[in-house]
């Protein structure tokens, strides 16, 4: 019988050590194990974001408060130099600092301090330059 | 000290039913007795012969079941019929050339003899080889049984044209090498003619009577 052996005995054995048959106890010893497994590695990132110490940035001097007149900006770069900033102080004279990449293809984003708004040229989005909320465009995410 | 196997005594049966209700404790049989005692030549004897699966290493049962639901564990062992599997078309039934499958209509599945898988897998054995008072069923090794008994134990059958070895090993006498069922193709005989009958055909006793 094993010489004439069909090709689709491969596939339904007689042996019970060549099947791939799943008993009801197996899956439900994967199921354990795998949602096991899930919520343990979940609470152990809980507990590295809980008691994980929060990267301190660096302080840095940028301009003094009174070079920078109202309704104008200053590019600056905050915390590496591949990190382009601006810095906008609106018409009653508040200080704001946004990164300069647009959130929807990290364009850079200009200051346009009539229409109170961060303005990218490449898909004409729209930032709030009071606090950075996305106005039009494509972009969906705050600046 | 080879390993423990099973051997069936005929000659020693004296028809007592113990092994019938012991197999029906079998913690893998679920409440049912799936030993069959087999009266031999009825008219003229009271000889019982019990049948356990034979266990053949290429098990025609599974051969043609078309669900895929038999199966032969590492150790030679044929189980009963996967319950999620079996679709009771009794295929095995027809097919096995010992008769052990039974189609256990209430259940819609065929269970069979699994050497009470659950104790001979860890070293116990059987039930009804525990329950056998005069040893026609025994699980022990070969060395006791060529010790204790006469004839030879042997494992090899003949069907007609069909040759199987079994792991459940029967007691003949010990000139005998295998044992040939003398069956009679129907190919061979004349279109038309019936087999030879019976006379100890159970059935056709009943109908003359």
């Amino acid at each position: 019988m094993a010489e004439e052996r069909p090709r689709w005995r491969e596939d339904f054995p007689v042996r019970w050590d060549e099947d791939h048959y799943m008993t009801r106890r197996e899956l439900a010893k994967f199921l354990t194990l795998g949602s096991g497994l899930l919520a343990t590695a979940n609470g152990l990132i809980a507990f590295i974001g809980l008691t994980g110490r929060i990267p301190t940035t660096p302080v840095q001097r940028i301009a003094a408060a009174d070079e920078l007149a109202p309704g104008s900006s200053l590019l600056f770069r905050y915390p590496t130099a591949d990190d382009p900033c601006i810095l906008v102080r609106d018409a009653a004279g508040r200080l704001d600092a946004f990164s300069q990449v647009c959130t929807h293809l990290s364009c850079a984003i200009v200051h346009r301090p009539d229409e109170q708004a961060l303005a990218c040229p490449c898909h004409k989005g729209s930032f709030s330059s009071t606090d950075g909320r996305p106005l039009a465009g494509p972009p969906t995410r705050r600046v | 000290m080879s390993e423990l196997a099973f051997f069936i005594d005929y000659s020693r049966c004296i028809g007592c039913q113990a092994c019938v209700q012991a197999c029906e404790e079998c913690d893998t049989h679920r409440g049912r007795s799936l030993i069959h005692l087999e009266t031999i030549e009825r008219r003229d004897s009271v000889q019982t012969a019990p049948q356990v699966c034979m266990h053949c290493e290429d098990p025609i049962c599974a051969q043609v079941c078309p669900a895929d639901a038999i199966k032969q564990t590492p150790d030679g062992v044929v189980q009963s019929s996967l319950k999620p599997r079996c679709i009771g078309c009794s295929n095995c039934v027809l097919a096995c050339p010992f008769g052990v499958p039974k189609y256990e209509s209430d259940a819609d599945q065929m269970m069979k003899c699994d050497m009470c898988y659950d104790r001979t897998s860890t070293g116990r054995r059987p039930m009804c080889a525990t329950v056998c008072p005069s040893g026609a069923l025994a699980f022990t090794t070969i060395e006791e049984i060529m010790r204790t008994r006469q004839g030879r134990a042997v494992n090899d059958w003949q069907f007609g044209g069909q040759h199987v070895r079994t792991k459940v090993h029967v007691l003949v006498p010990t000139e005998v090498t295998h044992v040939d069922v003398r069956l009679i193709p129907l190919s061979s005989l004349r279109s038309g003619a019936r087999p030879p009958a019976d006379p100890y055909d159970v059935a056709a006793l009943l109908e003359g009577c």
